[in-house]
């Protein structure tokens, strides 16, 4: 089989998939040892794939993890009707209560905060899911970049209020809108 | 030498049994394990709306929207497809109503084929050599804006193929599914999206880009 530059550009994305037959990849290959212009084609659009195949080409905003998650905890369903589901909610806008209170002064109430150079941010979503490091002193939007760790510390998922109780202070980037700035 | 490249390729996923637990878990009445479910797609969600909206605070919207979307609609995820599929698609539709209601394809690019069907072959412009970018490259904001812009100077349904395949991953026929065109559509325009992408891309890119590219002080050449 012998190919033309034509055919060779209108199969080279199949050729970069493996999807074509054994006979044409062979006539294409003797093609490309050939024709300087089909290579250049074939190289660049395999360097479009790997140029666009990184994660690293569309970075997530500062804020966007936090602001879907506090989007998503005023949608969660309370629990309402039973005896139960009272007591339950009652005690539910006890902890959220406490735990707005603790992130807007009460830092101290807790552990002592981990780093006194840092605010303690106000109105943070009690519930807003956030990654602290074991090492660190600051809590985060999960991947914010930032996020400080040590080679064999781990790193851990908890709510807002759990890390300001345990003494971790707000990202002054990824959490910014919540800091008196 | 002539290398065969699969074009890459996501491993089967490894985390559909742990999806499926919390998944059970969340219909259950643990609604806040949700945000453990998306953490690890909101990247994707959030590429994809950009892609196809061209805009930073429409693509922020729209990807947050399709997170609460998903969220609200759990229990119409059948799991006949991946979890991050199915947030995908609901993005996919997301978007495309954003820009129905913008109007948007009043201003879609000339350049972009708008118009022009699927069929007929594409001819690529320019020759020029490459050599290959190294992917530390890509710590450069220069590099990424320029391969942002490029990308969004093609037309939707161009654009639409390349970053469910090339971007995200997604296998071609998951691509035809979820955009529900056939599979030899989908081949198509990723062949004219791909040849598309390196000529407008080959004047900036091709041969001595990194030569010509300032360098701060100190930096290394690579």
């Amino acid at each position: 089989m012998v190919v033309n530059c034509e055919h060779v550009w209108q199969e080279i994305s199949n050729y970069l998939e493996g999807d074509i037959s054994p006979d044409l990849r062979a006539a294409m290959e003797a093609h490309f040892r050939e024709c300087r212009h089909c290579t250049a084609v074939l190289d660049g659009t395999r360097n479009i794939l790997h140029l666009y195949a990184d994660e690293r080409l569309i970075e997530l905003p500062p804020g966007f993890s936090a602001r879907w998650q506090s989007k998503l905890v005023e949608l969660m369903p309370r629990p309402r009707g039973t005896m139960y589901g009272w007591m339950l909610a009652a005690a539910a806008v006890a902890l959220v209560s406490g735990s707005f209170a603790l992130a807007k002064l009460d830092v101290g109430s807790g552990s002592a905060p981990r780093s006194y150079l840092a605010e303690p941010g106000t109105g943070i979503p009690a519930g807003m899911m956030v990654e602290v490091s074991e090492d660190g002193k600051t809590f985060h939007v999960p991947g914010c970049r930032f996020l400080h760790k040590h080679e064999n510390s781990n790193v851990r998922l908890i709510a807002a209020a759990d890390a300001i109780r345990a003494g971790y202070v707000p990202c002054v980037r990824c959490l910014r809108q919540y800091l008196n700035r | 030498m002539l290398q065969r490249i699969n074009v890459v390729e996501k491993p089967a996923d490894s985390t559909d049994e742990r999806e499926q637990g919390l998944i059970a878990r969340i219909r259950n009445g643990e609604s806040s394990l949700f945000a453990a479910l998306v953490k690890p797609y909101e990247r994707r969600v959030y590429a994809t709306a950009l892609a196809l909206l061209r805009n930073e605070a429409d693509a922020q919207d729209v990807a947050q929207d399709a997170i609460l979307k998903a969220f609200t609609h759990l229990n119409q995820f059948r799991g006949e497809s991946r979890f991050s599929t199915w947030l995908i698609q609901i993005t996919v539709n997301e978007a495309r109503m954003r820009r129905r209601k913008q109007h948007a394809e009043l201003f879609e690019p000339i350049d972009g084929s708008k118009d022009s069907s699927d069929e007929g072959n594409y001819t690529p412009r320019d020759f020029a050599d490459w050599r290959e970018i190294p992917s530390e490259a890509l710590e450069r904001s220069e590099l990424r804006s320029l391969l942002a812009n490029a990308l969004a100077s093609l037309g939707q349904k161009y654009r639409e193929v390349f970053v469910l395949r090339d971007v995200e991953h997604m296998s071609i026929e998951e691509t035809a599914r979820l955009l529900s065109i056939s599979v030899a559509s989908v081949k198509t325009r990723l062949l004219r999206a791909r040849l598309m992408l390196r000529d407008i891309l080959t004047p900036s890119l091709a041969d001595g880009w990194f030569s010509r590219a300032p360098f701060g002080k100190g930096s290394k050449p690579w």
